[in-house]
């Protein structure tokens, strides 16, 4: 993983040539007058006009259970996805109905006994050959990716897609080898897995979703995030391409709907969720009464946080500077273990603020499909909204705003510039919500134990980074920590070897790793 | 001579190491096996509940940081604790009376021996699920990546009616061996040797906190148990379906890791409730990654 772009410099001829700047802190040195030419990513992708359901190894149509007066049926099938760097429509997508997810559901429960019966070894190769051909489509992937989320092409080529094959390849491993994974044991498949995955890394989240699920000999439904469905489905066809048996992955798209849907369905056994605590807490609910049989589904939870990022005065400055900017602005900041609260230790603030500021105004932010691009555009037009609210909210609290690059944002499309607050009070709402944007507060401390007990304060526990070059520093703060993750001189690194998760409201379960094979085994 | 008259045992509840009476002063009566009452026991009110909630978070510090083999050997005194009581926890859970069910019928001594050897048998957990749960991972990049496990922190204990103390143990045991700290609530139909085993607690070197024991109505406390934000997980078996119900929604509340067991489906006296994953639901994976080139 890397951090949004190398030292390049503050220029966005590429996104607005004719817009003037906005905004500049004043005091700020002025950028220079030079700019990088535009660099856009011109492989073109062919992408349907439209799309349906993938259910039983068929592109199925969505079966019409709503029709609301005064509105066509055939309105209420499908739904346009849309590029959030320019507000054109990319494709349709179908509205997943009560009755597609019964048939998604039924499908996978058909397939589960020959997919759970075939030798390890031949479902281990369906998956290496997943993974294969996810290498070989890698940049057709990347461009979509890109053009459904909004996030920089150097990200969905350099990072998503490269670690999603690489998902594949380690579970498709672990296939033939489950009973090593669990000692004493006898891993069994759950069953039908309902899995319901976000739009801050679509492809990336099918594929810790899919991986493990179909390593350990379970079916699957998956549900795509509304505004993030494209390359899910592109993930289909390649099942298809591969021979992967019908039923195996089923894909029905639509919005939040569709997922409680299939949360809710009685034929799933399992449900694995990635998106807000607040989503995850319904589903918890949704999920809690045993069924006729007196069994109770499976659930694991990766929800929100609201991670600390803690740089001791004894770190190595430039680099833990780099990590703030990695941790916070990787993705815009919608990442579920952003580092968006910086804890600086007292005597090394000035130092940081000042640093920090001066990187910032390199970040190029702009049209996300332009190789060039560290920050690229926000999902969705409420995603941006629920941003500016924060930012807002932040101003007025009292916390000091700063605004570094001071780039012009593109007219079309849903971009935030990339901020940071100092003057953050432990009380203010942009230091205790997750934003899920580019927006960081930074805070002091003073001693190790403040910072621990202000690092923890928090009812989030996913991830946090510590940096020192003080080798026990580091171990004891690591382990007074309470987050699943713990980047240690380094944030947002990501490998399908690692388990990922959170502690407390964050979430449960672990995805990645030995651990990620946990919850799609019964023991 | 005149008969000496038998000195009856007040069973209190066991809260922060010390042995209080419910705060709401109610009692709950017992049934002996002829439907006689035989004793009265605390009817632990929500005030309790969170009075032991509050105690075992304050355990958790000393108790999650003491050493993995100063918790085993804590652990095995209260093995050693339980066999110089084995004729009281025998008498505690014949007194009820119900023959343990099974597929031999197993007398009360064999419950308690049972219990015993669990306790024991999850002491020398303590130091060894980390290594069979954690592990080095091996990353694509020049990173020391390695996964450890952490206490989950408060653990709410919910034993079953049937087999009121190996079903207990078998609950509790895993808990306290990672390093939770405990809040039980004892069968309802017989608590008494529950509150046996808080004496057992209470002199064998747990901390203060580390482990709670409520008798009370399990429809009263886990109503509270569901809606508590400081309850970071539940460890319960033998529910009704409502009750299941009631704990899993539950996690809406704050996340808590509820684990409900069958409680006939169980063999309480076989392997079903050894082994390290009943320790897994308790603890948390912690993933730490450090670069490891200059």
């Amino acid at each position: 993983m890397t951090s949004p772009g190398p030292n390049g410099h503050n220029g966005h001829a590429a996104v607005a040539p004719s817009v003037p700047r906005v905004s500049q802190t004043p005091g700020e040195p002025k950028p220079a007058s030079w700019d990088y030419a535009p660099a856009p990513e011109t492989v073109k992708v062919s992408i349907k006009p439209r799309y349906d359901h993938f259910i039983n190894g068929e592109w199925t149509a969505p079966k019409v259970s709503r029709v609301s007066k005064g509105k066509a049926a055939e309105d209420l099938t499908h739904f346009a996805t849309i590029n959030p760097a320019n507000e054109t429509t990319l494709a349709e997508v179908a509205q997943g109905s009560a009755a597609d997810v019964d048939a998604a559901v039924a499908a996978a429960r058909a397939a589960q006994p020959k997919w759970a019966a075939l030798p390890p070894t031949e479902r281990a190769k369906y998956i290496f050959r997943i993974a294969r051909r996810v290498q070989e489509r890698a940049r057709e992937l990347a461009i979509l990716e890109t053009l459904d989320s909004g996030k920089p092409i150097k990200e969905s080529r350099d990072v998503d897609v490269p670690l999603v094959a690489a998902h594949f390849f380690y579970y498709a491993g672990w296939a033939d080898k489950l009973a090593f994974a669990f000692p004493g044991a006898d891993p069994k498949p759950v069953g039908v897995c309902g899995q319901v995955i976000p739009w801050n890394f679509p492809l990336l989240m099918a594929a810790w979703k899919l991986a493990p699920a179909l390593a350990c000999g379970n079916t699957v439904v998956l549900k795509p995030a509304e505004t993030t469905p494209l390359t899910a489905l592109r993930l289909a066809e390649i099942c298809e391409e591969i021979g992967l048996p019908p039923g195996v992955v089923n894909i029905v798209t639509g919005d939040g709907r569709t997922g409680a849907a299939l949360v809710a369905h009685s034929g799933v056994d399992k449900v694995a969720f990635t998106g807000s605590t607040e989503v995850g807490k319904r589903i918890a609910k949704s999920t809690a009464a045993p069924n006729a049989a007196g069994r109770t589904k499976r659930l694991t939870l990766e929800l929100g946080g609201k991670s600390a990022n803690i740089i001791f005065e004894d770190a190595s400055i430039d680099q833990a500077v780099e990590g703030i900017i990695s941790g916070i602005y990787f993705n815009q900041g919608e990442v579920c273990c952003a580092g968006s609260r910086v804890f600086v230790q007292e005597s090394i603030l000035p130092q940081v603020v000042r640093k920090l500021k001066h990187r910032m105004a390199s970040l190029r932010v702009g049209d996300p499909i332009d190789k060039n691009t560290d920050v690229g555009a926000i999902n969705s037009a409420a995603q941006r909204d629920k941003v500016n609210y924060y930012v807002q909210a932040g101003t007025e609290e009292g916390a000091t705003l700063h605004d570094p690059t001071g780039a012009v944002l593109p007219q079309k499309g849903y971009f935030c510039r990339p901020y940071f607050f100092t003057d953050v009070q432990p009380s203010h709402i942009i230091a205790r919500e997750e934003i899920f944007g580019p927006v960081l507060s930074v805070m002091s401390f003073r001693t190790p134990e403040e910072a621990i007990s202000r690092a923890n304060n928090s009812p989030y526990g996913l991830a946090a980074g510590v940096w020192t070059d003080k080798g026990s520093k580091i171990f004891d703060i690591a382990r007074k920590l309470r987050a699943g993750v713990v980047w240690c001189n380094t944030y947002n690194k990501f490998d399908p070897a690692s388990p990922f998760g959170g502690y407390k409201e964050s979430g449960f379960g672990r995805e990645g790793g030995v651990h990620g094979l946990r919850a799609y085994v019964s023991l | 001579m005149a008969t000496r008259l038998d000195v009856l045992k007040t069973y209190k509840l066991f809260i922060d190491g010390a042995f209080p009476r419910s705060e709401s002063g109610r009692s709950l009566a017992v049934n002996g096996a002829d439907g006689a009452v035989i004793a009265h026991l605390c009817k632990a009110s929500r005030k309790d509940l969170r009075d032991a909630v509050e105690a075992a978070r304050r355990g958790l510090d000393k108790w999650s940081a003491a050493t993995a083999y100063n918790r085993g050997q804590v652990m095995y005194r209260m093995a050693e604790m339980m066999e110089g009581k084995r004729r009281e926890l025998a008498d505690a859970i014949s007194a009820v009376g119900g023959k343990p069910a099974g597929k031999r019928a197993r007398t009360a001594a064999d419950e308690v021996a049972a219990a015993i050897d669990r306790v024991i048998y999850f002491a020398g957990w303590a130091d060894k699920h980390a290594q069979v749960l954690g592990c080095n991972n091996p990353v694509s990049g020049p990173y020391y990546n390695f996964t450890i496990v952490e206490p989950t922190g408060v653990v709410v204990v919910v034993a079953p009616d049937r087999l009121p103390l190996l079903g207990l143990i078998s609950l509790l045991a895993p808990v306290i061996c990672s390093g939770n700290t405990a809040v039980v609530v004892a069968s309802q139909t017989n608590p008494i040797p529950a509150a046996v085993f808080g004496e057992v607690c209470a002199t064998s070197d747990v901390p203060a906190g580390v482990v709670n024991i409520l008798t009370g109505e399990r429809d009263e406390l886990l109503k509270v148990v569901a809606g508590h934000r400081d309850i970071d997980a539940v460890h319960a078996a033998g529910l009704s379906a409502e009750h299941t119900t009631l704990l899993r929604e539950g996690v809406a509340e704050n996340i808590k890791r509820v684990t409900v067991r069958g409680g006939e489906q169980i063999d309480w006296f076989g392997d079903d409730c050894q082994s390290p994953y009943w320790i897994e639901p308790f603890v948390e994976f912690k993933t730490v990654w450090h670069p490891a080139s200059v």
